[in-house]
């Protein structure tokens, strides 16, 4: 357990001292799955809200199938995209494998579902009490979605949260897509794996702390933004 | 009504890209900029040589390879790749692994050269087209390590009498005697399969002959951990081994023999046969690099400072003599 408190020492330490490979090792970690989080978003809230106010046969079945790939495994997608975008797949001439967009599109397809169906959850938690509400109030349709929508944002963000703590800890599809190579797609979970492979369990540790960090930090810019508008 | 709300989808999912790209923005902007570390020693064992890259330096072609992770983990490539980019004005992306798949990357042509260390599948790689110039670099030893105790009696042996020991004690009482195998198709698990052949065995019929033999399927470093934990008996390089010392409860037991000849072979892939590789020249750049006398005196003092002894041996001025070493235009005769 000594390795424990080393960590915690050395994670400070290099915070600390801006050790140059970290912070862009930790950027790079941000920069990325903002990226994923951001398409996904774009992506997956508006299908959310298709699905949640549309009623269409199967919608039941789609919604069981998309909550099916929450537990999709990361090396599956790093897999997946692998067969696509090597250059012997048929996206080879993209020349994507083994760059920071690689895993931008292996992170997309992780949490894919993830936003998706939590959008679906968090739209459906809002009282339908509130749509009625606001409609014999006056409000015209759109208010009404719009109001649906306003008393849902917390859960949505949530959900965006977790898309990406998601998308920022995974390992699988980073490594094989990204390749952790040097000053270009390592993130912070590849650069633990080697570390660990290298047998520097507490500087694995402390990169790890760090990880934890950036998740914490922007959770909690995340809550100061909502609460404030 | 139904274009209305596809209508206000689409506007909220426009002020969750605004929120994003504003979050994006404050997060970046606020960040610290990158400052090389004051006290300009390495902190890490990450190795802060270079500053931060991204967004990347347009137009500076990207030459990618692929290679064993015993070189890699060792760090013997973060101190020779700056050299390289330098001289050849390219960005060196080194992708690791097992040498079974380093070479699946080079067939599938996501890399544009391979260094490796399993004669028997390079041989195959370069008959089925696929690798061509292949040429050595350097050289150094497997071990067979194990605890201090050495239950199977195996210390002095010849590989082959050794894994042998192991393989009865293994059977006698699985409980006192182990070993761990790579099990990932990387270099050092074919030179276990070989040294299994040459002591009599089939090695379908180890694979099989109860819970002794474990199959890690991880990096050596992974397995020497795991060999450590449980008092096992591993198949490792020396210079993995020289880094994990100290950090491992197993001790070298079995140092000499012949089939214990490691060599690092370093080919490009054939463009002919795979026709997305388009980097044969800086390919043979590196291959000939390699063999020059700037890399060369690195790799024979490389690790010395920290290890107590070099990691990797030289092939230049023949260093190699034992049956098995490659041959002098192997390692002298640059490629064209």
């Amino acid at each position: 357990m000594q390795e424990l408190w080393e960590a915690l020492v050395q994670a400070i330490s290099l915070i600390v001292s801006l050790d140059a490979e970290v912070i862009e090792i930790s950027l790079r970690s941000l920069y990325v799955s903002a990226a994923a989080i951001l398409i996904a978003a774009v992506l997956c809230v508006p299908i959310g809200g298709i699905i949640h106010f549309h009623d269409f046969k199967g919608k039941r079945v789609l919604i069981n199938v998309i909550q099916t790939f929450y537990s999709i495994p990361t090396v599956v997608v790093g897999l997946f995209v692998f067969l696509f975008i090597s250059r012997a797949g048929p996206l080879g001439g993209l020349e994507l494998l083994f760059t920071p967009a690689a895993i931008v599109i292996g992170q997309v397809i992780l949490i894919l579902p993830v936003l998706t169906g939590m959008t679906i959850s968090a739209l459906n938690g809002v009282d339908r009490a509130v749509k009625d509400t606001a409609l014999s109030l006056g409000a015209s349709g759109s208010q009404a979605i719009w109001t649906i929508i306003g008393e849902a944002r917390f859960a949505v963000v949530g959900t965006l949260i977790l898309g990406f703590g998601r998308a920022i800890s995974e390992v699988g599809a980073a490594m094989m897509l990204g390749g952790n190579i040097r000053s270009y797609t390592r993130v912070l979970t590849t650069a633990i794996s080697l570390e660990t492979q290298r047998g520097d369990l507490v500087l694995s540790l402390a990169l790890g702390i760090i990880l934890i960090g950036i998740a914490m930090v922007i959770s909690v810019i995340v809550n100061i933004l909502l609460q404030r508008y | 009504m139904k274009t209305l709300i596809i209508n206000l989808v689409l506007r909220i999912s426009v002020l969750f890209v605004i929120f994003y790209l504003l979050l994006g923005t404050i997060l970046t902007g606020c960040a610290p900029v990158t400052q090389p570390a004051a006290t300009g020693q390495q902190s890490t064992g990450v190795t802060a040589t270079q500053g931060t890259t991204f967004p990347v330096a347009a137009g500076i072609p990207r030459f990618k390879i692929a290679t064993t992770t015993s070189l890699y983990d060792t760090g013997l490539w973060n101190y020779l790749e700056p050299m390289f980019e330098k001289k050849a004005n390219v960005r060196l992306d080194i992708v690791y692994a097992g040498t079974g798949v380093a070479l699946e990357y080079g067939k599938r042509g996501d890399v544009d050269a391979v260094v490796v260390h399993d004669p028997e599948a390079e041989a195959k790689f370069i008959a089925d087209g696929y690798g061509i110039n292949k040429r050595s670099f350097a050289f150094n030893h497997f071990l067979i390590a194990g605890p201090a105790g050495d239950p199977a009696g195996i210390k002095g042996l010849s590989p082959e009498q050794a894994f042998k020991k192991i393989y009865e004690g293994g059977i006698a009482d699985p409980a006192r005697v182990k070993f761990v195998s790579r099990g990932d198709n990387s270099g050092t698990h074919s030179k276990e399969k070989l040294i299994w052949q040459a002591a009599g065995f089939k090695y379908e019929d180890i694979q099989k002959s109860g819970s002794w033999y474990m199959e890690a399927g991880k990096g050596m470093g992974p397995c020497l951990l795991m060999a450590s934990e449980q008092g096992t008996y591993v198949l490792a390089d020396i210079s993995t081994f020289l880094a994990f010392r100290g950090k491992v409860n197993v001790v070298a037991l079995v140092e000499q023999g012949a089939l214990f000849l490691n060599i690092y072979d370093a080919m490009a892939i054939n463009p002919e046969k795979v026709k997305t590789a388009k980097m044969l020249p800086t390919a043979n750049a590196f291959i000939n690099w390699l063999m020059s006398d700037q890399v060369q005196d690195i790799i024979a003092t490389y690790g010395a400072a920290g290890y107590g002894r070099p990691l990797f041996n030289p092939l230049k001025g023949g260093g190699c003599t034992e049956p098995g070493c490659p041959k002098l235009e192997d390692y002298t005769v640059p490629v064209k």
